[in-house]
């Protein structure tokens, strides 16, 4: 391979990944804030679909992409008024919404199948784009990929560097400390959710109006990436810079399997597309190891020099959700 | 209390109402009729004999799928691996027959054996699920779901690779095995009446267990209250991992039924996504075994009804999905809103 071919290869990570980063960071959010949103393997979905339909009908790409912000907002908002307004089980709603989406963009999609649409085109950014190495990979991009590099700096800046996000944080880790401090918990909570909808909804048209241009149905091969960017905001450890080199990782993970397909020929194509799922569920375990009990039970029996070596190793893997994540908030 | 169970069907209905509202809704926004729509659901599964045969195969799984998760909620526990052990449940049956295909033994004794290999393989799956929860940490809801992928890749890799069929390998699945490796079906009908009674007895075996042991009673206060129940002296790990080997045998042995009465052979699809809408029903019926019978028949009903939608209306089939969907979601809110309801009249 070529140094070329390579750096075209990475560029494409990086644009294929794109999705999946609107859908970690809009998890992130809120669940720093406390609630999960599990719906998002059917917002995704639905959010390409609609999108796409939006874009389509229209012949405005810009108007789609503000559809499938629309959808994930709404679809958020019902998680929240569940949770929060009717104390009902947020993992239970958001199941339940994941599912019910997932068949309404199969229903509603069914004319707009396989029908040729708008796509988003590449534009280089000049000066910039002509930068040996980095040009190549970060200024070639189109625009819901420049858009995505950006969101993950703001949200990153906006949750450890600002007043507001200090805030987010103490309503995800101290529910009740925050409400003393003047916050309103449960507004706030409505709020990041329905912003983290929105930007989970971007994910939708990321796919369908950029890196898999097009609505096929069933066979759009989309079902079941929302369920691979839960795994990485948990993997990121709530923290929108990891979660991000997370999605990357996956994404080259999926190239490689891309890849590898002429090389090894005797494993079925649809099995290296799959094998990201099981290093997945390896790494949950890696990062949440260092929490079960027989872990530091057995650390605890270890000499010294290995012990010392082995919990900095458990510590540095280690994330911990926020620790009102999940939980309603009441004052009493 | 009679005040307060007459509220709850009185919103139940609500809910029902609701749900048939809002898709006749999204059916109108399509320029669709909602009573033709429904119309034919009902006529494609209740219409003839042999299109009720077929809502009692879909229901098979589902039942026995909706057991088991009785038993892991009941617990406390998400597993929504369930998906991934029915599939386990097929390879595993498909596995046993496969090893006795040359086999002198009466078929009778391979179809059971066939039968406790799902049973086993599904347990075994489910055991994956718990393992990671309890020693790794690993949430059972995400720990689950990278399984059913990992399990719907395991039956493609078989299927093409060392199951394929001689000469192409195909989505169509494995050689289907002789006529005498199938439970026997009723006469020009798909339908098996062991199947049917298989998954009859499971329901009623989970509903003595979960009201009338002490084992029940332990698995439910471990659900209840998880650090109370281990402040008690219940071994509540041990509990957890009871829980998911019991759901993963009934999952699998919802496999093996979809192999040895359905489809004689693995296909892609095996699980056809009865462990997704057995989570659905067990959510419905508020985790009561006495419901899970008729509301799984009507889940049924719904996906072999909505078959006929693509052919008789031009409309795609996942509507029964999509009301489905729409009813749980109404269910969890209407149940919200009733409890809100009876607090603010308790308060003043």
């Amino acid at each position: 391979m070529t140094q070329e071919t390579i750096l075209i290869g990475l560029a494409g990570i990086l644009a294929a990944s794109a999705p999946i980063v609107f859908a970690v960071l809009g998890e992130t959010l809120s669940e720093r804030a406390g609630v999960i949103n599990l719906s998002m393997n059917g917002t995704i979905l639905l959010s390409a679909m609609g999108g796409f339909a939006v874009a389509y009908t229209t012949n405005n790409i810009v108007l789609g992409f503000l559809a499938g912000m629309l959808i994930g907002a709404l679809v958020a908002l019902i998680v929240a008024f569940a949770s929060i307004t009717l104390n009902q089980s947020q993992v239970a709603v958001g199941f339940v919404l994941a599912l019910t989406c997932r068949d309404l963009s199969y229903f509603l999609g069914n004319p707009y199948m396989g029908v040729p649409g708008p796509r988003l085109q590449a534009i280089p950014i000049p000066v910039l784009s002509d930068i040996p190495i980095l040009g190549a990979l970060f200024f070639r991009q189109d625009a819901i990929t420049y858009t995505s590099f950006m969101a993950i700096i703001l949200t990153w800046v906006w949750i450890y560097r600002t007043r507001p996000g200090l805030m987010l944080q103490g309503i995800g880790e101290k529910p009740a400390a925050a409400y003393i401090r003047g916050a309103n918990v449960n507004l706030m909570r409505y709020v990041y959710t329905v912003i983290g909808g929105a930007l989970i909804g971007l994910a939708g048209p990321a796919f369908s109006l950029a890196s898999r241009a097009g609505w096929m149905g069933t066979i759009s091969g989309l079902d079941g990436f929302g369920w691979i960017a839960l795994s990485i905001t948990i993997f990121g450890g709530w923290n929108p810079a990891r979660a991000a080199f997370g999605a990357y990782l996956f994404g080259f993970l999926q190239w490689l399997g891309l890849v590898l397909q002429p090389v090894l020929t005797q494993v079925p194509s649809q099995v290296l597309q799959v094998a990201p799922f099981p290093l997945m569920i390896l790494t949950l375990l890696l990062v949440n190891i260092g929490n079960a009990e027989w872990v530091e039970r057995t650390l605890a029996a270890m000499p010294e020099s290995t012990r010392k070596f082995f919990a900095k190793l458990l510590r540095a893997m280690r994330a911990s959700p926020p620790a009102a994540l999940g939980v309603p908030f009441e004052r009493d | 209390m009679l005040k307060s169970r007459f509220s709850g069907l009185l919103f139940q209905i609500i809910a029902l109402a609701l749900s048939f509202g809002v898709v006749s809704l999204i059916l109108i926004s399509i320029d669709a009729s909602p009573t033709e729509a429904f119309r034919n659901m009902f006529k494609g599964s209740f219409g003839e004999m042999r299109k009720f045969a077929e809502v009692l195969v879909a229901f098979v799984p589902l039942l026995l799928v909706t057991a088991g998760l009785l038993v892991t909620f009941s617990a406390g526990l998400w597993n929504i691996g369930v998906e991934g052990q029915v599939v386990l449940g097929a390879i595993a049956t498909t596995w046993v027959y496969r090893y006795f295909l040359e086999s002198d033994l009466p078929p009778a004794l391979i179809i059971t054996l066939a039968i406790f290999g799902g049973m086993i393989g599904g347990a075994i799956w489910a055991a994956f699920t718990g393992i990671l929860k309890v020693f790794g940490g690993v949430n059972e809801i995400f720990g689950g779901l990278g399984l059913n992928f990992v399990a719907t890749a395991l039956t493609i890799y078989l299927i093409f690779g060392p199951w394929k069929r001689p000469g192409v390998a195909s989505m169509s699945g494995t050689v289907p095995f002789p006529d005498e490796f199938s439970l026997p079906l009723l006469a020009n009908l798909r339908i098996s009446p062991w199947a049917l009674g298989i998954a009859l007895i499971a329901i009623i075996i989970v509903f003595f267990l979960l009201q009338g042991t002490y084992f029940g009673l332990k698995l439910k206060a471990v659900g209840k209250n998880f650090r109370a129940a281990y402040l008690l002296g219940i071994p509540t790990w041990q509990y957890a991992m009871y829980s998911f080997l019991i759901c993963g045998a009934l999952a699998g042995l919802a496999g093996a039924m979809q192999v040895a009465a359905v489809y004689h052979r693995l296909i892609p699809s095996i699980s056809s996504g009865y462990g997704y809408l057995g989570l659905m029903v067990a959510m419905l019926i508020n985790y009561q075994a006495i419901w899970a019978i008729p509301v799984a028949l009507f889940f049924a009903a719904l996906n072999i009804g909505s078959i006929q939608l693509p052919i008789v209306m031009k409309l795609d089939s996942s509507l029964s999905g999509v009301l489905q969907g729409v009813l749980v979601l109404f269910a969890l809110l209407v149940e919200g809103a009733r409890q809100k309801f009876i607090k603010k009249g308790q308060n003043t």
